[in-house]
């Protein structure tokens, strides 16, 4: 697995903890004792580390190659997933992959952006950045989910939405605006979840949500560290200083007020423990749609409209 | 006249601009009489280029506006009645760059005299009345914040209110960067409040004018039920140097442009700045019961 920089001093722990386990293997020597303690101190440095990230580390963790995916999560989260590809247009986006699923007890319409963990699946997949047909097909979706009264869950970990001649062509940015505007008129519950990275209009194009959660590590911004660092610092590299003062965190946008709250990660983030992570999730899904049982049509809406209404800061008088 | 006496006699003729531009540089340069069109690059006075609503009289090149100009040319004389000017910005997040965005914002009030990058009222075309947002690009790069996401939301719930017609003539590169998520938010606030616009069954007209780009095409910048280019104006959502970053390769030099996006179904008309007015009240003309 892919060591991060700021994790090395725990994997040097851990492989003296396998280093004395050999030792006292192959010597016949009792170092229960000593490797008692190195675990405990592992665990005492691993509980600390990750409670204590930094933004840029946790960027980091949000980017980690083998983070779970869309499709890892339909897997492990979902009873039935029954893929709807297409935009109708011509085009099958395959950064934004949507169906109807069966979480629990609940029917659901599940989309959300999908990433790749090679270099194949990195290209089907576009590296999570959608075209304008991926959004439209969303929107596709979005629209049979209100007809049928299914709730809408997204699930969001992209770098934006994709920069290049065709997307400028076929409407990139109106695109991510109908989206914004049609949301607003949703009659059924719609949660969203930003699982890694949250980037840009990108991301906000399937999170006009009653409901926006965040995964502990997952980051959510206007614009990528990077490229707010070398627009304002005139430097990519100064991306740590950008990351904090970005405010990208889970903590510090529940605090915001623009997310409603965390998921909790294994201890060393989402890629560690599939299943503890995927249960995790399958339990925000399920108490959130829970919490917008009962709406009516008009009361979601309004919901949905006053959440984002009263979102921005200013002085008046 | 043989080649010899056409190459002197386009030399002389040279040597005479020269030093006629040379004395307009002394002296009346000075006055800030003149100036010179940053695409043909041809001497023109600034009066004859205000007189033509700021565009090159040589090559038609439309040079970019401010707000107050563009309402001064817009709309009807003394009709504009400017609303929640009282919102003004703070710096939600302390953010520090190489400068504060507490100094960023004093410096763009003094500089532009604004409070913010959008001026929102009542106005009229040709008698006319539409509620309108003017973004000036002058203004931290007409950036959206929560003060212009909070302005443009009001000023689309106040065209319901009032049953008006919206117009948002937008300049702008996009959100403002050390607002963070708050300004990513305002994309969400305004589409959202276009969607009421869109229910109560009211015109919202987009004027797109030199530049806009990434957060206002993505939210209330193109979600106009008429989408207008000014003619030559850049619109895109990502920045071109980004895309050439990406796809390593040359972009088409007119990529990006209002008659660009017009070729590809993007916007319904491009029109001169000369027509805006005639055009527009023909569009409003046209919806009124």
């Amino acid at each position: 697995m892919m060591v991060l920089e700021f994790e090395k001093p725990l994997v040097e722990i851990q492989e003296k903890i396998k280093e004395l386990r050999k030792i006292s293997s192959e010597s016949g020597m009792d170092l229960n004792k000593e490797i008692e303690t190195f675990e405990q101190q592992a665990n005492d440095y691993k509980k600390e580390l990750y409670s204590n990230l930094k933004p840029f580390q946790k960027l980091q963790i949000a980017r980690h190659q083998e983070r779970p995916n869309f499709l890892n999560y339909t897997r492990l989260i979902c009873d039935e997933f029954i893929e709807m590809h297409g935009d109708r247009e011509g085009t099958d986006d395959r950064a934004i992959i949507g169906g109807l699923a069966k979480i629990g007890d609940k029917k659901v319409m599940l989309i959300g952006t999908q990433k790749g963990k090679s270099t194949k699946e990195n290209l089907e997949y576009n590296f999570g950045m959608p075209q304008p047909q991926g959004y439209r097909k969303a929107l596709r979706l979005f629209k049979h989910a209100n007809k049928f009264n299914l709730p809408i869950v997204t699930l969001i970990d992209t770098p934006g939405a994709y920069p290049g001649i065709s997307a400028e062509e076929t409407g990139q940015g109106s695109a991510i605006a109908v989206n914004l505007r049609e949301m607003a008129k949703l009659n059924v519950p719609v949660v969203a979840i930003i699982t890694g990275e949250g980037c840009s209009g990108g991301a906000l194009g399937l999170a006009v949500a009653n409901k926006v959660l965040m995964l502990e590590h997952a980051y959510y911004t206007v614009i990528s560290p990077e490229g707010c660092a070398s627009i304002l610092w005139r430097d990519a590299a100064r991306f740590p200083d950008a990351a904090e003062a970005l405010k990208i965190t889970s903590e510090d946008l529940t605090e915001l007020g623009i997310v409603d709250g965390a998921i909790k990660e294994p201890i060393g983030g989402a890629h560690t423990c599939y299943s503890e992570m995927s249960q995790n999730m399958k339990d925000a899904i399920l108490d959130s749609l829970k919490s917008l049982e009962g709406m009516s049509a008009e009361e979601l809406r309004e919901q949905r409209y006053n959440k984002f209404r009263a979102m921005g800061q200013f002085l008046e008088g | 006249m043989t080649i010899q006496e056409w190459f002197e006699k386009r030399k002389e003729a040279q040597l005479e601009r020269r030093q006629m531009e040379n004395r307009l540089d002394a002296d009346d340069f000075a006055a800030e009489l003149w100036t010179k069109c940053v695409h043909c690059e041809a001497q023109i006075t600034k009066k004859e280029l205000e007189e033509n609503m700021m565009v090159c009289p040589i090559c038609d090149y439309h040079f970019r506006i401010n707000a107050r100009e563009r309402i001064q040319q817009l709309f009807d004389k003394d009709s504009f009645e400017e609303l929640f000017k009282e919102i003004k910005p703070t710096d939600p997040l302390n953010f520090v760059d190489t400068v504060s965005y507490s100094d960023r914002l004093e410096q763009a009030k003094a500089k532009t005299g604004l409070d913010e990058a959008v001026i929102t009222g009542i106005a009229a075309i040709e008698g006319h009345k539409v509620a309108t947002a003017i973004m000036d690009f002058d203004f931290m790069g007409g950036s959206m914040g929560s003060v212009v996401g909070e302005k443009v939301t009001r000023i689309i719930e106040e065209a319901i209110k009032r049953r008006l017609p919206m117009l948002a003539i937008t300049s702008s590169g996009g959100a403002r960067m050390q607002e963070s998520a708050l300004s990513l938010m305002q994309m969400a606030k305004t589409s959202c409040a276009v969607s009421r616009l869109d229910e109560a069954g009211l015109l919202y007209i987009n004027l797109l004018t030199e530049p806009t780009f990434g957060g206002i095409t993505a939210s209330f910048g193109t979600l106009g039920d008429i989408i207008i280019a000014e003619q030559g104006a850049r619109i895109g959502f990502a920045g071109r140097r980004v895309i050439e970053q990406t796809i390593r390769q040359k972009l088409p030099s007119d990529f990006q442009t209002a008659e660009y996006l017009l070729k590809y179904g993007q916007v319904d008309l491009v029109s001169k700045r000369a027509d805006l007015r005639k055009n527009l009240a023909s569009i409003l003309a046209m919806h009124e019961v």
